[in-house]
C-alpha cells in the first residue's frame, strides 16, 4: 500500500517543488531526482506485486494487477529516462535562447505532474478518476506542447486541446452510459464506477448500454490513442513541443489511452457476448496501420516522421488486442513496452540530431555520422528497431501478430504486411542519407545524453532475445485478465 | 401527465429551457450576450439538480447543486467576461455556415439524438429518464457549435455548453456520478478554463487576433 501511495505523492511533490525552484540551475538534476526516486517507488511496487500477487488498496480506490504493474513500471522508467534526456537537452535549448526562465519552470513542473495523471489513471480503480487523469493529462501537455510560443507551437496546441477535449468528452458521455449500465446492477454510489466491481458483474451488465458507451469510450480515448481518423493532432502535438516531450506523448501517454480502451473492452465483450467490440478496434488499428504508413513518405519533417510512425504502431497494438485471445494480448503487451522505449530512445536521438543540424527538416538533417557517431548510430539503430528488424524486440511482437492475424483473421494478414513494407521503405530511405552523408552538423554546448537511447536500445534487444520469465508470466496473466 | 410527479414535470421543463438555450446560443452572434446565455444554461442545469435532489431524496445532489452553481453561473462566466474585458473583443463573428442552415442542421441532430437515446431510456428507473434524449441533443447541438465557429472564445463557450449537456445527461440518467468523480471533473473545467486564459493572451500576442483563421498552417506537405 505503502508503494502505491508513494508512486503517486512523489511526481506530485516533485511537481510542487519545481513549480517553485524550476529556474534554477539544479532544477534539471531536482527533476531527475524526483523521477528517480518515483522509478524506486514503482520498481518496489512491482517488487510486492512479483511476491505477493495482484492488490487492492485505500478502500478500493486503487488497484495493481499484471496488466497494470507492467504499464507503471514502464511509465515510471521512461519518465525517469527522459529526465536524464531532457537534463542537457533543455540546457542547450535554453543556450540557444529558445526558453526563457520562467517556461523552465513551467515546463519542469507540468512534466512532473504529467507523469503524475498517467501514473493516476493507471493505478486508480474507479473508471470516473480514470476520466479525469487523462483529462488532467492533455491539460499538462497542452502548456508543454505550447513551451516555445511560436506561432506553430501554439497552433499546435490549440488543435491538441479542442480535439482531445472533444474526444474525451465523449469519453466522458461513454461513462456515464458505463455507470448508468452499472449502477441497476450494483446499486447507485461509488462502488458501481470500480472496475473491479464492474469486472465481478460483466456479464450481468445491459448489452445495448454497453456497446453504445463503448463506442463513445473507444472513439474519446482512441483521439488520445492517436487512432485514424481521430489522429490530426498528434503530429503537430510531437513535431512542436520540445522534443522529452515528444517522446512521454509516444512513449507513455498514448499506451495509458489504449490502455483504458483495453480496460474498457474487457467489460463490453463479456456483457455484449458479440465481437462488436473486437471488430471495432481491429477495424480502427487496421485503419491506422494503413494510413500511417501511406503518410509516412510524404513527411518532410523528423518529428511527424517518427509520430506518424508511432500512429502506425498504436495501429498494430490495438488490432492486436481487438483480435484478443492469450498470444494477441501478450504480443500487444509486448509491442506496447518495447513500441514505447524504442520510440522515446528515437526521439532522444532525435532530439540531438535536430540541435546539431539546426532545424526539423529532414533536408537539413545530413551526416550525422561523421561529426557525433554515437547520435548517427542511435538513430540508424533505433530506426531499424522500430521498422521490425530482428533481433530487437519490435520483430518478435509483429512476428506474434502477424503469424495470429493469419491464422485468425486471414483477411488483415495482407493489409498489415503491405502497410509495414510501406512504412519501412518510407522510413528507412530518410533516416539512411541523415545518417550518411556529407555533414553539415554543428557542435553542441553541451554533451548531448546517449546513455538512454543505448539501454533503451539494448533493452529492446534484450526482449528480442530473451523475456525474463517473470515478465513473460506478467504477460501471459495480463493476456488471460483481458481475454 | 396523469402519474407523474410534480417535480418531474418541473425537471421536464427545465430540460425544454436547456434545448432551447442551446438553440439560442447556436445562433447568437455577439460573444457577451453568448456568455450570458451560457450562464442562463448553467442556472437551469443547477436548479434541474436540485429539483432532482429534492424530488428523489439524493442528498449527494445538493452538493453537486451548489458547484454547477458556484463553477457555471458565477465563476466560469465571470472568468469569461474577464478576459473579454483584458482582450477588448466585443462584437464581431460569423460562423462558417449561415445561421438558418446551422438551424436547420441542429433540429436534424435533435431528431438524431432523440432516436439514439431511445433504447437507452426505455431501460431507465429513474424518473427522469425522458430527459436523456435532450441531454444528448444539447451535447450534439454544442458539438456542432464548435464546428461551426471561427473565433476561439465561442469555440471554448461550446466547448463548455458540451460540458453541461453531458452533466445533464450524468444526472438525468442516472441521479449524478459518484461525489469524486464529479469533483475530478469540476476541478478539470476549472483548470482548462484557466490554462485556456492564457492561452488566449498567448494567442492574441503572437497573431494580433483570436481568429481560428491564423491557426490553419499546420498541414500535410504537399508532394
Amino acid at each position: 500500500m505503502i508503494e502505491v501511495v508513494l508512486v503517486l505523492t512523489l511526481p506530485l511533490v516533485g511537481a510542487a517543488v519545481l513549480a517553485l525552484i524550476g529556474e534554477r540551475d539544479y532544477a534539471p538534476e531536482v527533476n531527475v531526482a524526483a523521477s528517480l526516486c518515483t522509478f524506486v517507488a514503482a520498481a518496489a511496487l512491482t517488487a510486492r506485486v512479483i511476491s505477493s500477487g495482484p492488490m487492492l488498496v485505500l478502500d478500493r480506490l486503487f488497484f495493481v494487477d499484471p496488466f497494470n504493474v507492467f504499464l507503471v513500471a514502464l511509465t515510471a522508467f521512461v519518465g525517469f529516462t527522459t529526465s536524464l534526456f531532457s537534463r542537457p537537452y533543455m540546457r542547450i535549448e535554453r543556450a540557444h535562447g529558445r526558453l526563457s526562465t520562467g517556461r523552465l519552470r513551467l515546463y519542469h513542473s507540468m512534466y512532473q505532474l504529467f507523469n503524475f495523471t498517467m501514473l493516476l489513471a493507471l493505478l486508480t480503480n474507479n473508471m470516473g478518476i480514470l476520466w479525469v487523469a487523462l483529462e488532467g493529462a492533455t491539460l499538462a501537455t497542452v502548456l508543454l506542447v505550447s513551451l516555445y510560443r511560436t506561432p506553430a507551437s501554439l497552433e499546435a496546441a490549440w488543435k491538441y486541446f479542442i480535439l482531445c477535449g472533444v474526444g474525451i468528452a465523449q469519453a466522458l458521455f461513454g461513462t456515464i452510459l458505463l455507470y448508468f449500465a452499472a449502477e441497476k446492477v450494483l446499486g447507485a454510489g461509488g462502488g458501481a464506477l470500480l472496475w473491479t466491481e464492474l469486472n465481478s458483474v460483466k456479464g450481468d451488465l445491459e448489452p445495448t448500454v454497453l456497446s453504445l458507451a463503448f463506442v463513445f469510450l473507444l472513439v474519446g480515448y482512441g483521439t488520445k490513442v492517436g487512432l485514424v481518423p481521430l489522429h490530426n493532432w498528434l503530429p503537430d502535438a510531437h513535431a512542436e513541443g520540445p522534443t522529452p516531450v515528444s517522446a512521454v506523448l509516444s512513449g507513455l501517454l498514448l499506451n495509458v489511452a489504449l490502455y483504458a480502451v483495453v480496460r474498457c473492452k474487457v467489460l463490453v465483450e463479456a456483457s455484449a457476448q458479440t465481437s462488436f467490440a473486437k471488430e471495432l478496434m481491429m477495424g480502427f488499428g487496421l485503419l491506422s496501420v494503413v494510413v500511417a504508413a501511406f503518410l509516412l513518405s510524404r513527411q518532410k519533417d523528423i518529428k511527424r516522421l517518427f509520430a506518424y510512425s508511432s500512429i502506425e504502431h498504436m495501429g498494430i497494438i490495438t488490432f492486436a488486442f481487438g483480435m484478443g485471445g492469450p498470444v494477441a494480448n501478450f504480443a500487444g503487451m509486448l509491442h506496447m513496452t518495447v513500441h514505447s522505449l524504442t520510440k522515446s530512445a528515437i526521439f532522444f536521438a532525435v532530439g540531438h540530431a535536430t540541435q546539431k543540424a539546426g532545424t526539423q527538416l529532414i533536408d537539413g538533417i545530413r551526416g550525422l555520422i561523421t561529426l557525433s557517431p554515437m547520435i548517427g548510430w542511435a538513430l540508424a539503430l533505433g530506426a531499424l528497431a522500430i521498422l521490425g528488424m530482428p533481433p530487437f524486440g519490435v520483430f518478435a511482437s509483429e512476428f506474434l501478430i502477424l503469424t495470429t492475424a493469419i491464422r485468425d483473421q486471414p483477411w488483415a494478414t495482407p493489409f498489415l504486411l503491405i502497410a509495414l513494407g510501406i512504412a519501412f521503405a518510407a522510413v528507412f530511405s530518410k533516416v539512411q542519407p541523415m545518417v550518411f552523408g556529407e555533414t553539415n552538423a554543428q557542435r553542441l554546448p553541451e554533451r548531448p545524453a546517449l546513455i538512454p537511447v543505448f539501454v533503451h536500445l539494448g533493452l529492446v534487444l534484450m526482449l528480442g532475445l530473451w523475456i525474463p520469465p517473470y515478465l513473460a508470466e506478467w504477460y501471459r496473466q495480463a493476456a488471460r485478465l483481458i481475454g | 401527465m396523469a402519474g407523474v410527479p410534480l417535480y418531474a414535470q418541473f425537471i421536464n421543463l427545465l430540460a425544454a429551457i436547456l434545448l432551447l438555450l442551446a438553440f439560442a446560443m447556436l445562433a447568437q452572434r455577439r460573444v457577451l450576450t453568448l456568455i450570458d446565455l451560457f450562464a442562463a444554461q448553467g442556472l437551469a442545469l443547477a436548479i434541474s439538480t436540485g429539483v432532482v435532489a429534492y424530488g428523489t431524496s439524493q442528498p449527494h445532489l445538493y452538493f453537486s447543486t451548489v458547484l454547477t452553481f458556484a463553477l457555471k453561473v458565477i465563476l466560469l462566466p465571470w472568468i469569461l467576461h474577464r478576459l473579454i474585458r483584458r482582450l477588448d473583443v466585443r462584437w464581431e463573428f460569423e460562423g462558417l455556415i449561415n445561421i438558418p442552415t446551422t438551424m436547420l442542421i441542429g433540429i436534424v441532430l435533435v431528431v438524431f439524438s432523440f432516436n439514439l437515446a431511445l433504447p437507452i431510456s426505455q431501460l431507465a428507473s429513474t424518473v427522469t429518464r425522458s430527459t436523456l434524449g435532450i441531454a444528448m441533443a444539447s451535447v450534439m447541438l454544442s458539438f456542432l457549435m464548435m464546428i461551426t465557429r471561427r473565433k476561439a472564445i465561442p469555440q471554448v463557450i461550446g466547448f463548455l455548453a458540451m460540458e453541461n449537456g453531458l452533466f445533464f445527461a450524468a444526472t438525468s440518467a442516472t441521479y449524478g456520478m459518484p461525489m469524486v468523480v464529479e469533483l475530478g471533473i469540476a476541478l478539470d473545467v476549472l483548470v482548462g478554463m484557466l490554462i485556456l486564459g492564457v492561452f488566449f493572451f498567448q494567442i492574441r500576442e503572437q497573431f494580433d487576433s483570436l481568429d481560428l483563421r491564423h491557426l490553419e498552417k499546420l498541414k500535410e506537405p504537399d508532394q
